[in-house]
């Protein structure tokens, strides 16, 4: 097995163990998205003009990429831990692969993730959300959500290590939680003001959605939105390989010569 | 015979934008010794433990540490030391034995758990192995760090600070682990604010003073080097001016005081002063005296007297 393979099973691992550790925690995060499927569903769908059943069902794919694109947050509070704590300078310390502690991170996460989705799903099948496409569209869905969290997961490793303090982190990561606002996880964008539409078009978290509420069957590709919109399957492809394509090598770059 | 160095470094330099926080280290530790690097705050010490440990890359200069090249040959490098300190430490998330199983496995240690078992063993650990790390009190948290860093059975040990902020019972455990490692022929570089550390452990000393070593060598050189401390009590607080200007006037040095115990003292290098005449001189003075004494310094005072320290560390 090569070096980063073993290395980064064994990161996977201690990441897996950390949870097992504390489930208090995993538990409480991934309820989160939970507790915004039923407060905005029934709050905010009770007050659209689209039916709430529609809006709810339209809600699941959104909330799955918001909560996907909370990989950012969730890297940059773990990587800077470790790398306040001093746990990723023992590590740089050690005979052993540099790129295998970013990639264990963003691996554990996606697992962890992925067992997450099973109770949302369960959940929002419960308020009243179906797969109306293929079961093989279905399947797509589901691992285009896990890469774009996997490309997520890489800006925060990023963000996380170049960061000066834990509570700088804490505050930069907190403020993620405003990157689906601007998108049309939450709302359609066609009635936005044109510049503002273009601008939440463009976010990726629009492009993925779009993608998922495609191949589960929810809701048609909006006409006349922005490229990565109407074309949401390519546009959230290129998309996650773009971030992956610059955060990744970053970070790992990042980890192996952190001269601060 | 030619002594083999575990550390040896010539000029290593290091700079943080306009902070130059190495300026030429030349640093040599002949293998199976302990040496103290000892400095005031921000002299560097910590700079130079991280270069020396491949965790910063110098700007300049080189060093071999266990024979090998610390840039061109970093991994050979990481094989053969351990490194514990204020920077570099366990997990607190995972319990003393997950976190030793990780760091054997990422070592490539045969038997991962039961390296780990021993070492908890070694540590008084076992007790509390399975709980987390960050529940542990200060002096376990530091045994385990130690532990860590012991995986492999390095031949180069890199302790920074490691009895910062511990209890003197787990002050101690700590300095008995490290004579042991020293007996089993391990090389200890260990980093101190404390003088009475590097005095109890260290076969040299190295001062470290604005980035670069100010003096070299064994605590009882460094202490012949400046000299003996000359040291009066006199009855009341009165009297300590006059007896600090007779001290001045004999030694040349500007004299320190102990105000609470009405002491005043002074290093001298000259060999004519001696305790009879120390005493004949204050007491024509009108000195009221109540104790004086001549010693070997502390490390205390070669430690002010050497670097430009204003105030004593630890």
């Amino acid at each position: 097995m090569s070096a980063l393979a073993y290395d980064g099973t064994a990161m996977l691992g201690r990441q897996l163990r950390r949870v097992r550790n504390n489930p208090a925690l995993v538990i409480l995060t991934q309820s989160m998205p939970i507790t915004m499927l039923l407060f905005f569903g029934y709050v905010f769908g009770s007050a659209l003009a689209m039916p709430g059943d529609a809006y709810r069902s339209y809600l699941v794919p959104g909330l799955l990429v918001a909560t996907a694109a909370n990989g950012i947050m969730t890297g940059m509070f773990q990587a800077a831990q470790d790398s306040h704590r001093g746990v990723t300078d023992r590590l740089r310390t050690l005979p052993m692969s540099r790129a295998a502690v970013p990639l264990g991170q963003a691996t554990a996460d996606l697992v962890v993730t992925a067992a997450g989705t099973v109770p949302f799903l369960l959940v929002g099948l419960a308020v009243g959300w179906r797969i109306e496409g293929s079961a093989l569209q279905a399947v797509a869905a589901v691992g285009l959500l896990l890469l774009f969290r996997f490309a997520c997961a890489w800006v925060g490793i990023l963000l996380g290590l170049a960061s000066r303090s834990e509570e700088a982190a804490g505050q930069l990561g907190s403020a993620t939680f405003m990157l689906p606002l601007l998108s049309n996880a939450y709302i359609p964008t066609d009635r936005l003001p044109g510049w503002l539409r273009t601008l939440a078009e463009w976010n990726p978290i629009s492009a993925v959605t779009t993608a998922l509420r495609y191949l589960f069957g929810n809701s048609p590709v909006p006409e006349g939105a922005a490229w990565p919109v109407a074309h949401p399957i390519a546009g959230s492809l290129a998309w996650c390989a773009a971030l992956i394509a610059v955060f990744a090598p970053l970070a790992v770059r990042r980890y192996a010569h952190n001269d601060r | 015979m030619t002594t083999t160095y575990a550390v040896l470094s010539e000029g290593l330099e290091k700079r943080f934008g306009a902070v130059h926080a190495v300026r030429g280290l030349d640093l040599a530790v002949a293998q199976g010794t302990v040496c103290g690097v000892l400095g005031p705050n921000g002299a560097g010490k910590t700079t130079a433990v991280r270069l020396l440990t491949t965790l910063l890359r110098p700007d300049a200069g080189s060093a071999r540490i266990a024979g090998h090249d610390l840039v061109r040959e970093a991994s050979a490098v990481r094989r053969r030391i351990g490194v514990t300190g204020q920077y570099a430490s366990v997990d607190g998330d995972l319990t003393g034995r997950q976190n030793l199983r990780l760091f054997a496995r990422l070592h490539r240690v045969r038997g991962p758990a039961d390296r780990a078992g021993e070492l908890l063993d070694r540590f008084g650990l076992t007790e509390s192995a399975d709980r987390p790390a960050s529940t542990y009190s200060g002096g376990m948290r530091r045994r385990l760090d130690l532990a860590a860093s012991l995986i492999r059975r390095p031949d180069v040990l890199f302790l920074d600070e490691p009895t910062t902020g511990l209890d003197p019972a787990s002050r101690n455990q700590i300095w008995d682990a490290v004579r042991d490692l020293k007996r089993e022929g391990t090389t200890v570089l260990l980093t101190t604010q404390y003088l009475e550390e590097a005095d109890q452990l260290a076969d040299d000393i190295a001062l470290v003073d604005r980035g670069r070593i100010a003096h070299s060598g064994s605590p009882a050189q460094l202490k012949a080097l400046i000299g003996t401390y000359a040291e009066v009590v006199v009855a009341h607080a009165d009297a300590l001016a006059k007896a600090a200007g007779v001290l001045d006037q004999l030694t040349g040095v500007q004299p320190s005081f102990d105000h609470e115990r009405n002491a005043v003292g002074a290093v001298t290098g000259d060999p004519t002063l001696t305790l009879p005449r120390l005493v004949r001189e204050l007491d024509a003075a009108g000195v009221p005296l109540l104790d004086a004494s001549m010693r070997p310094p502390t490390l205390d005072d070669v430690f002010l007297r050497l670097t430009d320290s204003k105030e004593p560390v630890g």
